[in-house]
């Protein structure tokens, strides 16, 4: 079966992210990008189905030119083919943008698959928009948020999270699914796969061949603000006796934190 | 001039980058601390690909350049230092000379094992009497119907625990009546070779090093490597190469050191405020920064100029001598700002204090270095 993955370039979890004030926007100087972490697990599902059941992985990444090494991230931890899709329009934080230039290219160039894999959500944006709407566009069944597929014939039957407990989902093929960490363990890009990726041709197409309107990929969502979230305060220490610091903690959790 | 590593090198030092952080990080203080050989995370190396970095496809490795061996043995050495020396000498000195001298009888026989793992390799040269001087060895080999026959002590393997096969000079009869050094693979599984005793070791005690004792051990004529009685230059080419890997191992080690001196004095406090705001501890971070990255500075350029064909020794010498003292200082200076708590087998500066001690002795002692490059100095 041929797998699709679609994956995102964000900044490292473990960089310091300092915002443009003026811009609205983080300052990628400095930043270190990386795959996405949850796309991770997508590539590995479909490196693992392909094993199992045959057929190709293609990756996918919509953005500029600096995507396309991870896409030779990809490629290197065993994707058969990547392809670009070019957009060099600054972060929008616009799920519907990115999933209408998805659905697009699919439709128009990208016929043969059986399951369309993504990260439930992409690390810094964190949405968790994409993939529910392109299903949508695409008319496809979709499971999100899943821990766990198993595919057979032409059905797919995924474990999803829910509050508390996980759910089965039965869905008919070609269907979309989103990632959730627990899916898998991704592995390590190899030296073998390095040194192929590099030598892999990367075709790349640009919103404008997709025939997109400056309308359609106009973002439908306005930055108001961005802020470093505040910086966490020093915890309480109660003190007394058993008694006393047992009620302490009831009041404390009942009328500060409100959890009981 | 450009200081970039290519896409590739980028994509290797990420991945061994983030393999480091995963696999290695959290096993290995206790491999240090139980001096247990990280057998495990040899096999993940090779699955990696990582074992077969000087073996060309022919023989199913994946040869690289020096450069990217160089950044994969410092991304190794930032989380063990042990591991980095295990597959230094597996990768720099044992595949790396039975590639270049060995008969296609034995790169065939033994690179594909080496390249997947299935085999470690080692390089002994050093006997408990000599060391830098390498003319007075001892070990002998006497021909007899066809063979070798190997006699003699060795001392220092590293991976001699564990090796599958062993590079190994000793001494041949010159036609003149005189003894010349000659280099040999000896299977591990050769009737007569034994290790004899396990060092205890200061410092990077994951890495295992033994004696070796042999004893009438016969070799087929075809496990001498390039002529014989040219050992003494195969030792000298392999060593100038592999060089490069020991300085690498020094930048990653300093570069642990430095990070951990980093995130340390941001912690610790003193007279009301972090130690990190004190002036003093800023001008030994500024200063152990900058060793390291002279360090790196040398280290990639001795491997870039033997990855373009050009003469490398001396650049090689000099980057194995300042990155091995370097890493010294910084490791000092790091555990000086960690205070008592350095002291302590609590914390990693530690550990790396006392791996750092042996960089500057073997593959070369710095003495050994200077000597090197003042030869060139005085010859050019
Ligand atoms: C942990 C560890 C692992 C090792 N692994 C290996 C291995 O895998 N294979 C292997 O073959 N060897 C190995 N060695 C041995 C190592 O390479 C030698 O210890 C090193 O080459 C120095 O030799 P030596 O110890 O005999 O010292 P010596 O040669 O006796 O030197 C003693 C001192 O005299 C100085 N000196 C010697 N000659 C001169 C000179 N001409 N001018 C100025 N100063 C001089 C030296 O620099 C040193 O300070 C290992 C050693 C250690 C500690």
């Amino acid at each position: 079966m041929n797998t699709f993955v679609f994956i995102k370039r964000v900044p490292d979890t473990e960089s310091k992210i300092r915002i443009d004030h003026e811009n609205n926007c983080i300052i990628e100087e400095g930043l270190n990008f990386v795959m996405s972490p949850y796309d991770e697990y997508a590539v590995e599902e479909a490196l693992q189905i392909r094993e199992s059941k045959g057929g190709t992985v293609t990756v996918f990444s919509v953005g500029s030119e600096e995507s396309i090494i991870i896409l030779k991230k990809a490629l290197a931890m065993g994707a058969d083919e990547a392809v670009l899709i070019r957009d060099d329009a600054p972060e929008s934080y616009d799920g519907l943008r990115t999933a209408r230039i998805i659905a697009e290219a699919i439709k128009q160039k990208y016929s043969e698959y059986g399951l369309i894999l993504f990260g439930k959500q992409s690390m810094g944006a964190d949405n968790a928009q994409v993939p529910a709407m392109v299903a949508e566009m695409l008319g496809l069944p979709q499971v999100n948020v899943i821990t766990q597929l198993e595919l057979e014939g032409n059905t797919g039957s995924a474990l999803r999270e829910i509050e508390g407990a996980s759910e089965k989902v039965t869905v008919p093929l070609p269907a979309v699914v989103s990632a959730q960490k627990g899916l898998n363990e991704p592995r390590y890009e190899t030296l073998k796969g390095i040194m192929m990726a590099k030598r892999k041709q990367i075709p790349v197409i640009t919103t404008a061949e997709l025939g997109l309107s400056d309308e359609q990929l106009a973002p439908q969502l306005t930055i108001v603000r961005m802020e470093t979230p505040p910086a966490r305060e020093a915890g309480k220490i109660v003190e007394g006796d058993a008694a006393e610091t047992a009620q302490q903690l009831v009041d404390f959790l009942h009328e500060e934190a409100k959890v009981i | 001039m450009d200081f970039e590593l290519n896409e590739e090198q980028r994509m290797l030092r990420d991945m061994v980058r983030s393999f480091a952080q995963n696999e290695i990080e959290p096993v290995a203080s206790e491999l240090e601390s139980r001096h247990e050989f990280p057998r495990d995370l040899l096999k993940k190396l090779a699955n990696l690909g990582l074992m077969g970095m000087t073996v060309p496809a022919k023989y199913n490795g994946i040869k690289t350049d020096y450069l990217s061996l160089s950044i994969t043995l410092e991304e190794i050495s930032r989380s063990l230092p042990s591991l980095a020396v295990i597959l230094s000498v597996h990768s720099s000195l044992f595949c790396y000379s039975v590639n270049k001298y060995g008969s296609e009888q034995l790169k065939s026989t033994y690179l594909p094992k080496a390249a997947a793992g299935e085999i470690l390799g080692a390089f002994s040269l050093t006997e408990p009497g000599a060391g830098s001087d390498i003319s007075a060895l001892s070990t002998q080999a006497v021909r007899r119907e066809g063979r070798f026959v190997l006699n003699g002590t060795k001392a220092w393997v590293s991976n001699g625990n564990d090796a599958g096969a062993f590079i190994l000079f000793a001494q041949t009869e010159a036609g003149s009546g005189g003894k010349k050094l000659s280099a040999f693979l000896v299977d591990r599984e050769t009737p007569g070779l034994r290790v004899s005793k396990i060092e205890e070791k200061m410092g990077l005690n994951a890495s295992i090093t033994t004696d070796l004792v042999l004893e009438d051990c016969e070799i087929p004529e075809d496990n001498l490597l390039g002529d014989e009685g040219k050992g003494a230059s195969i030792a000298l080419h392999c060593l100038d190469c592999s060089r490069i890997g020991i300085a690498a191992q020094s930048v990653g080690l300093a570069q642990r050191a430095l990070d951990e001196a980093v995130a340390y004095s941001r912690q610790r406090e003193a007279f009301g405020t972090t130690i990190s705001q004190i002036q003093a501890i800023q001008f030994m971070l500024a200063d152990i920064a900058t060793l390291t990255e002279a360090s790196r500075l040398l280290t990639y350029r001795a491997a870039a100029l033997y990855d373009l064909e050009k003469p490398f020794s001396k650049a090689a010498a000099m980057a194995k001598l300042y990155a091995s003292e370097a890493a010294n200082k910084v490791a000092y200076q790091a555990l000086q700002i960690h205070g008592g708590y350095g002291y302590s087998r609590e914390f990693m500066i530690e550990q790396l204090y006392r791996d750092a001690r042996v960089l500057s002795i073997y593959e070369g002692t710095s003495e050994i270095q200077r000597m090197v490059i003042a030869r060139f100095l005085l010859k050019e």
